[in-house]
């Protein structure tokens, strides 16, 4: 629990730009109201998936608009007191969870894309698909079948904003000096799991470290200036035609 | 940034798991790289840091703690310092195994097209490189990196819609993942297969029901009957590097009970099959229960063992059996060197010359029910035996004195349901709730241990009711064990004495297995829905 409350907490705290479009403003709500029983990616409760846009006793935003602030008597739907604002824009953000390749902005070109993620963009240096890359980033195989085009371009441009809890970095130093840098896995009171720049999985008790820094930035460099807006769009529908191994 | 200039640098791999770790295993006993710790399935450890004299100092370190509450009948694989398991039915978890604490974990949400006969389990996986290999209980074989616990392929191997679905554990031979179905109480034909490590693609596939490819072992099915045979082939074979050779059991024939519509031996049905590991192909066969009538599936671990027969060396294959007795071949030729029964059983009055066994009048399920000895659970099951080199014997988990009234019925083939031809009624064996309370013939579980060589039994640890768990043993000459009472037990492996237990409060559906790291030996064992792992007092 220790774990969700942070990550909620580390979304409300990213401020909402002025005049945000309705989709940014539902992020956070959705994570506060919604992701606890739906999850991550709008899957967990059986018949429901916010994902692949399938809604059990909804199909207009009316509808699910009345069903978030009324609740579903009788079932683990809850009601809120949310205002019709903060509704219209949590419904948004539902529907942006449901996205292809098709409704990609400026819909790219994926063959052209996967060319830049492997040459230019050097992607494979941290990142993984198919089998081939470092493992030190997260493995993005499935990344298409976990997040819509609006995300990827966020993550592209702000790595920082992007960058989800369980993907940040963090460095330790033992008692005898040795700084070990990766990717946290997990971590508790007394231990810390990552993955190190060797690729190896390691685990750590916190007795035998002088120092923990979690890194709250991406070392991912941000691609605002790297790529083309049209080179930008490729990568992403390449990205979203990423739907894993099944 | 520093981070960022580290991730530039070229990764370097650690040590990968190569097929060459896998064939000397006792060259590393600090890993567990296989279901049974080695290829030749004899679950024996070289570790011998906990020993006798020490072993009542063994205190618990960890519990990983299931979300499910499924049996867990997880074998794990150490590699390195790092744990891989699985957790019912197919949630694989990467673990520090000196701390419990999660690196990873990859759930697999299977088809609700599974079917299962016996629970929704999984009993564990196989490496190669590093790549994992996971059988699923809708029919399905998945390729798991094992740094990141990311997919890398994910094939169909059976239809779930018909009852294919895959429980044990992977055997690794060379560049091919070998893995056997079950299904053998839905009319699946059953079969065993070997598919490429790096892609998925099927290499080779041996039918365990011979068909039209095998006309002469077909004609031991009458009329379409092998269309439906059964004869799964749900956990882990065995490898013998020197003729390249992978041993294999395979299940009961269908319908389970009732034989009428399967006139013939049912080839290749309750056997050890003996397979070119390259090509698939039958170099031999030996059925165990011809014409089976009541479930006994001849899924047990094939234990490889290389020692003198009669004063000649000799490369052995050594079986207990389900259907109550234990047997010795020769694994180059198949030939059947001995035979002897280990627990109660009537259904034969003995095995001829060539072991194959004499059935017993009138001992076949009929519409009224026959009482039969062993019952439909066997006098051993899939639970792994184990063989230690240093005492020179074979140790099974039993049950002793099982009874049950057999009756068959008639039953058409649906496909996707179950195809059992009877009902199993008033065994005498296992709980039925949260307590026990055996009455005088009640049938009781026991570690048995056999002297191969001579078919003798040398020494019985009784329980009072049954075992599911698999055995260790270990150059200290310890063997742990436990059963459904849920006491995790050392033994004295020389002569039974009992030197340790723990009260882990659930049943032991799994096999103990043991690592080192740093130089300290760890014993886990899955208990319940936890996994418990024990080592010595500091």
């Amino acid at each position: 629990m220790i774990y969700r409350g942070a990550f909620v907490t580390a979304l409300l705290l990213w401020s909402l730009p002025a005049g945000a479009q309705s989709v940014d403003a539902g992020g956070p709500l959705y994570r506060v109201h919604c992701y606890p029983c739906h999850g991550q990616e709008g899957e967990s409760v059986p018949g429901v998936s916010f994902r692949s846009g399938q809604y059990r006793r909804a199909s207009t935003d009316e509808e699910l608009s009345r069903i978030i602030l009324g609740g579903i008597p009788g079932t683990g739907m809850p009601p809120t007191n949310l205002s019709a604002d903060e509704r219209r824009n949590l419904v948004a953000y539902l529907r942006s969870m449901h996205s292809t390749g098709e409704s990609a902005k400026g819909a790219g070109d994926a063959a052209r894309g996967m060319a830049i993620f492997d040459g230019k963009g050097a992607c494979l240096n941290c990142h993984r698909v198919r089998g081939k890359g470092s493992r030190m980033g997260p493995d993005l195989s499935d990344v298409g079948a976990l997040r819509n085009a609006a995300y990827l371009e966020k993550a592209l441009t702000d790595p920082n904003d992007a960058i989800a809890p369980a993907n940040r970095f963090v460095r330790v130093v033992t008692k005898d000096g040795t700084a070990i840098s990766g990717r946290r896995l997990n971590e508790d009171t007394h231990t810390i799991q990552l993955i190190d720049e060797k690729e190896r999985l390691v685990s750590l008790n916190r007795s035998e470290l002088r120092e923990v820094v979690l890194v709250k930035t991406s070392p991912m460099p941000g691609y605002r200036e790297k790529l083309s807006a049209q080179e930008m769009t490729d990568v992403v529908s390449y990205l979203l035609s990423l739907k894993g191994s099944q | 940034m520093k981070i960022q200039t580290l991730l530039l640098v070229p990764a370097l791999l650690s040590a990968q798991v190569s097929f060459d770790r896998l064939l000397h295993t006792d060259k590393e006993p600090q890993n567990w790289l296989t279901y049974s710790g080695s290829v030749n399935g004899q679950r024996y450890s070289a570790l011998d840091k906990i020993n006798p004299q020490n072993v009542r100092n063994l205190e618990l370190k960890w519990v990983f703690q299931a979300r499910s509450l499924e049996k867990f009948e997880t074998t794990p694989l150490v590699v390195d310092g790092v744990m891989y398991m699985t957790e019912a039915p197919n949630h694989v978890f990467a673990l520090d195994a000196k701390t419990g604490r999660i690196f990873w974990d990859y759930d697999y949400r299977a088809s609700k097209d599974a079917r299962v006969c016996c629970g929704s389990v999984n009993r564990g996986l196989a490496i190669l490189g590093d790549t994992l290999f996971m059988g699923t209980i809708d029919g399905r074989l998945i390729a798991i990196d094992s740094k990141s616990g990311k997919p890398v392929w994910n094939i169909e191997a059976g239809d779930p819609k018909l009852g294919y679905s895959i429980t044990h554990a992977p055997l690794v031979v060379k560049d091919k993942v070998v893995v056997g179905v079950a299904g053998g109480e839905y009319g699946i034909r059953g079969f065993i297969a070997a598919y490429d490590a790096k892609t998925g693609k099927e290499a080779w596939r041996f039918y365990t029901v011979a068909g039209p490819e095998d006309p002469k072992a077909q004609k031991t099915w009458d009329g379409d009957s092998w269309k439906n045979g059964g004869a799964p082939a749900w956990l882990t074979g065995s490898y013998d590097p020197s003729s390249n050779t992978i041993y294999w059991g395979t299940g009961n024939p269908g319908p389970d009970w009732n034989g009428d519509d399967r006139a013939g031996d049912n080839l290749y049905s309750d056997s050890a099959v003996a397979l070119d590991a390259d090509t698939g192909k039958l170099k031999w066969h030996f059925q165990f229960t011809p014409h089976d009538e009541f479930d006994y599936d001849a899924v047990q671990i094939p234990v490889l063992v290389d020692a003198n027969w009669q004063g000649k060396p000799r490369k052995l294959l050594m079986w207990a059996n389900r259907n109550a007795f234990f047997y010795v071949f020769d694994r180059e030729t198949g030939k059947f060197l001995s035979g002897t029964p280990f627990a109660k059983e009537n259904w034969a009055i003995g095995l001829d010359e060539a072991g194959r066994p004499m059935r017993a009048p009138n001992m076949s399920p009929t519409p009224a029910g026959t009482l039969i000895y062993p019952n439909l659970f066997g006098a051993t099951n899939w639970y792994s035996p184990s063989y230690s080199p240093r005492t020179q014997l074979f140790y099974i988990p039993s049950w002793q004195d099982s009874n049950m009234v057999m009756a068959k019925m008639q039953q058409k083939y649906v496909p996707g349901q179950r195809y059992t031809g009877g009902l199993p009624r008033a065994a005498n064996a296992g709980r039925r709730g949260t307590r026990n309370t055996p009455v005088e013939d009640s049938a009781y579980g026991s570690i048995l241990a056999m002297d191969p060589f001579t078919g003798k039994k040398k020494w019985e640890f009784k329980m009072s009711d049954v075992t599911d768990s698999g055995i260790l043993t270990t150059a200290s000459d310890l063997l742990f064990a436990g059963g459904r009472e849920g006491y995790f037990y050392a033994l004295d492996a020389r002569n039974g004495t009992e030197l340790w237990r723990a009260s882990l409060g659930g049943q032991m559906e799994a096999g103990p297995m043991t690592y080192a790291i740093d130089g300290k030996q760890y014993v886990t064992i899955a208990s319940g829905s936890s996994l418990f792992t024990f080592a010595l007092k500091e």
